[in-house]
């Protein structure tokens, strides 16, 4: 079984988020999703700045396998982005909720976060895939 | 339609493994860490099930003579009992309905290794040019399991399961030669680019074999390392870098073409005399990816010409930490030539070389060039 934090927001297309301070929220992808796709050998991020819509493509997750979009869970502005993830694509593997965090966005709408899932509802769609 | 399980199914399982539908059959494409198991076969040793594969044994009289008309490659050529030949089966417009291995026993009796993913095609086309020759029996072989145990430590580890005797047997088997030690047959191919063996063995003996194998620390490895470690090596795979579009001449499979003697007739030869006549148009190249992205089959490539090629089939190569692929281009194009290859609607720069990427655990590219 993957590892699904409580105290993280869930979308469907599997990335996680983290609401943090001033607004701010870090976003990965989650556990099942690293373990669907296999080894990671390279992270597409967005670029600092960046305005994201909600549902926009902004970063690709390139597994041995495949490649697969990431895309924006809410609406923001790119702050930050794991440059570690460049030389080190298997973090996303080996801790997809830490040191594998994709990208920081500052939320133009903190309100939208009530629109994700909950760790419940998204451990109950893991399931149907 | 119920997908087949190898007898090593539950080994795979009880390893660990992350099960794939591949060809109708549920077999494992990794037990954990796919970069993990291409590692262990370069440096030490993995196992592959491969049991999936079509076995076919061949017997009576005109065998010889049936499958020098049906393979592009000439088995008169094969003349020392065990000896293994790579071949490609051939359309009559010289497309690849197949690759194969077939080794000779003696010349009434063949074995014939091909694809899980082509059986039903080839049995029909092969039994369709069996009526010319009413001696030869085909028997298909579901009741034999295959394993391939690769890398630089294989035939060490493996021959120490062996009697001292067996293992001399196995130690003295040149490249592409088998022989049978009671129930097994012990082949030197393999499908990775390292020394290493294909036992073909009772499916009831698979899983103790298995179990031996573990117990000498020989890794087990999957489809997904075995699709990397044969890219490495520059091995085409059939459904991507061939098929019955495709002739071996366009495949970077000239070689297999036997065209000596002349008087012999094989399926297809007119077709590829014809197109060698007339020029080909493309080749296989090797492309080392320069700019950041991972190569992927179907990707177009565009030289500063304008001419275009495209991606039969790419990866992520672990032992290089660099992306490759092999790419059917313009048969102008040289080694060297810069290229730039449409991923995902960015063009990234990407350099043809010679393949193979990597031979026995050495790379044999110049990563560095770039």
């Amino acid at each position: 079984m993957s590892n699904v934090p409580q105290e993280l927001k869930y979308t469907k297309s599997h990335e996680w988020v983290l609401a943090g301070e001033g607004g701010q929220a870090t976003i990965g992808i989650t556990d099942y999703a690293q373990e669907l796709l296999g080894d990671m050998v390279f992270i597409e991020l967005p670029e600092i700045d960046k305005e994201l819509d909600a549902g926009d493509e902004c970063s690709v997750v390139e597994s041995v396998k495949a490649a697969s979009d990431v895309y924006a869970p809410i609406a923001g502005r790119v702050v930050a982005i794991n440059e570690k993830l460049a030389d080190t694509p298997e973090l996303i593997n080996e801790d997809p909720y830490g040191e594998g965090w994709m990208f920081r966005l500052q939320i133009e709408d903190v309100s939208e976060l009530d629109g994700l899932m909950d760790a419940d509802a998204y451990e109950a769609i893991e399931g149907d895939e | 339609m119920t997908l087949k399980r190898t007898p090593l199914y539950q080994s795979h399982v009880d390893a660990g493994a992350k099960i794939v539908d591949f060809s109708g059959w549920q077999m494992p494409i990794h037990y954990g860490s796919q970069l993990e198991e291409h590692h262990a076969v370069r440096q030490s040793a993995g196992v592959f099930d491969v049991s999936h594969m079509n076995v076919v044994d061949l017997h009576g009289d005109g065998s010889k003579v049936l499958l020098q008309y049906l393979l592009a490659n000439d088995v008169a050529r094969l003349k020392i009992p065990g000896k293994a030949l790579y071949s490609c089966m051939l359309t009559e417009s010289g497309g690849i309905i197949d690759d194969l291995i077939v080794y000779y026993m003696d010349d009434e009796k063949y074995r014939v290794i091909l694809n899980a993913g082509t059986h039903d095609k080839d049995m029909v086309w092969i039994n369709a040019q069996l009526n010319d020759f009413p001696d030869v029996v085909l028997a298909e072989r579901p009741d034999l399991a295959m394993l391939a145990v690769q890398g630089p430590l294989a035939i060490e580890k493996f021959s120490s399961l062996l009697s001292d005797k067996a293992a001399d047997r196995v130690a003295e088997l040149a490249v592409f030669q088998a022989c049978e030690i009671d129930e097994m047959f012990i082949s030197r191919t393999g499908y990775t680019g390292e020394d290493g063996l294909e036992l073909i063995l009772p499916g009831d003996d698979a899983v103790d074999l298995w179990q031996q194998l573990m117990m000498v620390d020989v890794k087990p490895a999957g489809l997904g390392a075995r699709d990397t470690l044969r890219l490495e090596a520059g091995m085409a795979l059939y459904g991507l870098d061939m098929d019955e579009t495709t002739s071996p001449l366009v495949s970077g499979l000239g070689w297999t073409v036997a065209w000596q003697p002349e008087a012999r007739d094989f399926i297809g030869r007119e077709a590829l005399s014809a197109a060698k006549q007339n020029g080909l148009a493309q080749r296989m190249v090797g492309l080392l990816l320069t700019g950041r992205g991972v190569l992927r089959s179907h990707q177009q490539v565009q030289f500063s010409d304008g001419s275009k090629g495209k991606i039969t089939s790419g990866s992520y190569s672990p032992t290089l930490a660099r992306s490759i692929a092999l790419a059917r281009v313009p048969s102008d194009v040289k080694i060297g030539d810069r290229c730039e290859v449409d991923i995902r609607g960015r063009l990234i720069s990407a350099i043809v070389v010679k393949y193979p990427f990597v031979r026995h655990g050495q790379a044999r590219i110049e990563t560095e060039q770039t």
